[in-house]
C-alpha cells in the first residue's frame, strides 16, 4: 500500500478503475486467465488455487476493484488440488480448499495456518464452524470430517489438529452446504421423502451417484442407513467390515441394473438429469439450479434422514511470505467482507459470515434465500438470469432448517486406502 | 504411455540407422555419423522415456501413507493390487475381472478399426486413381480430428441418450415400443466411440504400406490367373502387414491406456486398466499407481512382441 505514492499523475482509483475494465473485457472475451499484464507499482497478485465453486469472475473483479489485488484463479478438482497441495506447494500462494482434505494436506506440512486475530470477521463466522450448531442453537450432525474437529491446529508449525481453539486456523470458512439428492419430479410424479430411494427397484437404470470414493460412499452409507440395513457408529469412518457392507449394498444395487452411469464433474451430473436418462441421483445445489434454469423441472430434495455437508475454506502455501502474505490476509478479510458472502449466498450455497453478507443482499434476497420464506420479487441468479419466479420457497427451507438438518460431513476415513480399493471394485463389479 | 510404448516397439522407425550416405568419403567414420544422427532422437527418447519409466518402477516399489510417498522398498503397490485373487479362485478378483474387459474392449475396437481401416485404405490405394484425389480423400479422413477428443465424445449423448435421436428415431418409426437402453453408456457405446477415434490410426499406416505396393505384382497375379480374393489374401495382404501391424500397435496401446473415453462412453461403470491408475492417483497412492501401470506395461509390451513375432517390421520397412 505504500507503494501507492510512487504513481504520479495517475490516482490510484482510476488507475484501478482502468484495470477492472481491462479485466472484465479480458472476462468478457474468455481470457480469464492471461489478460494484459498491467505494469504497474502496485500489481498485487495472488496465485489462487482452488475447485471451480468460489471462483467467479464477479468476484475477482469485485477484489480488483476494492482490493487492488488480481486473483489468478488456477480450477481444479478436489483431488488434483490436493495432489497439487502435495506435489507443488509452490505453485500456488492462497489455497481454497475442503476441510476433509485437511487431513491428508495438513500433516504434508505444505500449508501455513493462518492466524484468527488477523481475520477481522473472524468472531463473526457462523458457529456452524466453531461450534458445531446453528445461529438458533441447533446441534449439527458431526459424523465424518465436521469442519470443528479440524478447524484449529495446535501450534504455527503444527502438523497436529487442536482440540480446543487456537489462534491458529487450518482454513478459514468461506463456503458450504448441505447436500442432498436431486430429482425429477415431473418424470418421478410421486414425493420422495427418503435416501433409500435411490435404490428403489422403481428407478431401475434411472439412478446415479457421484464417482469421487471419498464422497460417493456417505452418499451410500446415507442410503444404507436409510433402507434400515445397518447403522453406523461414523459414517465417515468406517471399519472395514462397514465398507465392506456399504459395498456389498451398493454392488448388488449395480449389478440388478439400478444405475444408469457415475458421474464425475458437475456438467455430467447436469447432463445425466436434464436429459432424462436420469431421475433420482446425488447432486449439488448449483448442478440442480442449471437444470432447472435449462427449463427442466428438477428438485433438490429435501430427505427425512438428513443433508450429507462439505465446507470449504482459505489457507495459504508455506511457502508465501512478507508482502504476499498480508495480501493474502488482505484477501481473506475481504472475501469475507460481504460482496463475496451474498454472491455464494445467491448461488445456493452459505456464506461463512452471515451479517456481513446479509449487508449485501435485498431484504426480499435475504428472506428468499436464508430465511426459507417465499420470494416476494423473482430471484435472479448473480449473472442476472431469472431463477425462480416470485412466490416460489426454496428447496429444503431456511438456513436453520437446512444447515440443522445436516447428518454428516464429507470425510476422509481412516481406512481411506482400503476404502478405494473397494470403491474401483465397485466400479468393475 | 501408450505413445511412448510404441516408441519403444518399433525402434526401426528411428532415422538415421545407418544405411544412407555411407559412399561419401568424409574423415569421419560411419558409425560415428550414425550415432550422431540417431543421438537428438536417442537423448529425447531418454530423457523423456526411459527415465521417467525407470521412476516409475522404482516408485512402484516404494511405500506410501495419506499424503506422501516413503522411499523404503515395498511390494505394497503389487500385494494391494492382487489382493484376495488367490483365495477368489476360481472366480476373478476385481484386477482380473479389469484386465479381461480391457482386453475384450481392445480386442473388439482392434477388429472393427482393422476391418473398417483395411478397406477404407484399399479403396484410397487402389479404387482412387488421382494423386490429388487420394490426398484430398486421406485428408477428409482427418476431419474428425479438427474438433477435441472429448468433444466427439460427448456428441455421441445426444444422438444415442434414452431420449436422444436415435432412439426418438426408432420409436417414432413404430420399430421398438421403449427406448434402447443399451446404446448408451454400454460397452457398446464405448467400442462405437474408441472406433470412431481410431480408426483413421488403422487407415494411414495400412495406405502407406498399401500405396508401396507395385502394380505390377497385382497385373501380374491377374495374369497368372488369381481371383480378386486370391490376390487380396495372396498378394495385398501379405505386402500390407508392416501397415497393418503398425495400425495395429497404435490402436491396442491407445486403447489398453484409455480411462477417459471408456469413462465418459461407459457411464464411469465399466472398469479399464487406466482407470485403477487415475483413481490410485487421484488418492495419492503413487506407488500403487506406479506398480498398475507396469502392469499395464508388461501386459501391452507383451501384446506388442508377440504382433512383432509375426510380422518383423525392421524386415518389412
Amino acid at each position: 500500500m505504500t507503494e501507492t505514492t510512487r504513481t504520479t499523475g495517475v490516482s490510484r482509483r482510476t488507475l484501478l478503475k482502468g484495470t477492472a475494465g481491462l479485466a472484465g473485457f479480458a472476462a468478457g472475451s474468455g481470457a480469464i486467465t492471461g489478460f494484459p499484464y498491467v505494469k504497474s507499482a502496485e500489481t498485487k497478485v495472488l496465485r489462487y488455487l482452488g475447485t471451480a465453486v468460489n471462483e467467479g469472475d464477479d468476484i475477482s473483479k469485485q477484489c480488483l476493484k476494492d482490493t487492488g489485488i488480481k486473483i489468478e484463479y488456477i480450477t481444479a478438482t478436489t483431488d488434483d488440488v490436493t495432489k497439487r497441495v502435495m506435489t507443488q506447494p509452490n505453485s500456488f500462494d492462497v489455497l481454497d480448499t475442503e476441510y476433509f482434505s485437511l487431513k491428508k494436506i495438513v500433516p504434508s506440512g505444505n500449508i501455513l495456518a493462518l492466524d484468527a486475530r488477523k481475520i477481522k470477521e473472524f468472531d463473526n463466522i457462523t458457529p456452524v464452524f466453531t461450534k458445531g450448531e446453528t445461529p438458533g442453537g441447533k446441534k449439527i450432525g458431526g459424523q465424518g470430517t465436521a469442519p470443528w474437529k479440524v478447524l484449529y491446529l495446535e501450534g504455527k508449525d503444527s502438523k497436529k489438529f487442536a482440540t480446543s481453539a487456537t489462534e491458529f486456523v487450518t482454513l478459514i470458512p468461506t463456503v458450504y452446504n448441505a447436500d442432498t439428492l436431486g430429482i425429477r419430479p415431473d418424470l418421478i410424479k410421486r414425493p420422495i421423502s427418503s435416501w433409500s430411494e435411490l435404490l428403489n427397484p422403481e428407478f431401475k437404470g434411472k439412478a446415479s451417484i457421484l464417482n469421487i470414493p471419498s464422497i460417493g460412499i456417505m452418499d451410500a452409507a446415507m442410503v444404507v442407513e436409510a433402507t434400515g440395513k445397518y447403522k453406523y457408529a461414523d459414517k465417515g469412518n468406517m471399519t472395514k467390515e462397514e465398507i465392506d457392507l456399504t459395498m456389498k449394498v451398493m454392488t448388488e444395487a449395480k449389478k440388478a441394473g439400478q444405475f444408469r452411469a457415475f458421474w464425475k464433474d458437475f456438467n455430467e451430473s447436469v447432463n445425466l438429469m436434464a436429459s432424462g436418462e436420469t431421475v433420482i441421483q446425488s447432486m449439488w445445489s448449483p448442478a440442480v439450479t442449471k437444470v432447472r434454469s435449462m427449463g427442466i423441472a428438477c428438485t433438490f430434495q429435501p430427505l427425512k434422514e438428513g443433508y450429507r455437508s462439505w465446507a470449504s475454506g482459505f489457507c495459504v502455501s508455506k511457502g508465501v511470505s512478507g508482502p504476499k502474505l498480508e495480501w493474502a490476509y488482505e484477501f481473506v478479510n475481504w472475501f469475507l467482507s460481504g460482496y463475496a458472502g451474498a454472491y455464494l449466498n445467491r448461488q445456493g450455497y452459505y456464506s461463512a459470515v452471515l451479517s456481513t453478507a446479509k449487508a449485501h443482499m435485498e431484504p426480499y434476497e435475504w428472506a428468499y434465500w436464508m430465511e426459507g420464506k417465499p420470494a416476494e420479487k423473482d430471484i435472479k441468479a448473480p449473472d442476472g438470469s431469472l431463477l425462480e419466479k416470485a412466490g416460489a420457497v426454496r428447496d429444503g427451507g431456511s438456513y436453520e432448517d437446512r444447515m440443522g438438518g445436516v447428518a454428516c460431513w464429507n470425510a476422509v476415513m481412516d481406512e481411506n486406502d482400503y476404502m478405494v480399493r473397494k470403491w474401483n471394485e465397485f466400479i468393475a463389479a | 504411455m501408450s505413445e511412448e510404448v510404441l516408441q519403444q516397439a518399433s525402434p526401426g522407425l528411428i532415422p538415421g540407422s545407418g544405411t544412407a550416405r555411407a559412399a561419401k568419403p568424409t574423415r569421419l567414420s560411419p558409425s560415428f555419423i550414425s550415432w550422431l544422427q540417431a543421438g537428438p532422437m536417442m537423448l529425447v527418447f531418454l530423457a523423456f522415456f526411459l527415465i521417467p519409466l525407470v521412476f516409475v518402477v522404482i516408485v512402484s516399489f516404494w511405500d506410501y501413507n495419506e499424503y506422501q510417498l516413503l522411499p523404503a522398498f515395498s511390494g505394497r503397490g503389487y500385494t494391494d493390487t492382487f489382493e484376495g485373487c488367490i483365495a477368489q479362485l476360481p472366480d476373478l478378483c476385481t484386477i482380473g475381472k479389469t484386465y479381461v474387459k480391457t482386453l475384450k474392449l481392445c480386442f473388439m475396437v482392434w477388429a472393427i478399426t482393422l476391418f473398417i481401416g483395411f478397406w477404407v485404405a484399399y479403396f484410397l490405394a487402389f479404387h482412387v486413381k488421382s494423386k490429388t484425389w487420394q490426398m484430398g480423400l486421406s485428408l477428409l479422413c482427418t476431419i474428425p480430428f479438427w474438433t477435441s477428443n472429448v468433444i466427439r465424445m460427448i456428441a455421441w449423448i445426444p444422438l444415442l441418450g434414452r431420449n436422444g435421436l436415435v432412439n426418438s428415431g426408432l420409436v417414432k418409426t413404430g420399430l421398438i415400443n421403449h427406448p434402447l437402453e443399451w446404446l448408451l453408456f454400454s460397452e457398446f457405446s464405448v467400442v462405437l466411440a474408441l472406433v470412431h477415434l481410431f480408426t483413421f490410426f488403422m487407415v494411414v499406416p495400412i495406405f502407406n504400406s498399401m500405396i508401396r505396393i507395385d502394380k505390377s505384382l497385382i497385373e501380374a497375379a491377374y495374369d497368372a490367373g488369381a481371383t480378386g480374393f486370391q490376390t487380396l489374401v495372396n498378394v495385398i495382404i501379405p505386402l500390407a502387414k508392416p501397415g497393418i501391424v503398425i495400425g495395429s500397435i497404435f490402436v491396442i496401446t491407445i486403447v489398453m491406456g484409455d480411462f477417459i473415453t471408456i469413462g465418459v462412453m461407459g457411464g464411469q461403470q465399466i472398469a479399464a486398466a487406466g482407470k485403477i491408475i487415475e483413481t490410485r492417483v487421484n488418492a495419492l497412492q503413487f506407488p500403487a499407481a506406479a506398480a498398475n501401470a507396469v502392469i499395464l506395461l508388461v501386459i501391452t509390451f507383451l501384446i506388442i512382441t508377440m504382433m512383432s513375432r509375426i510380422v518383423d517390421i525392421k524386415k518389412e520397412l
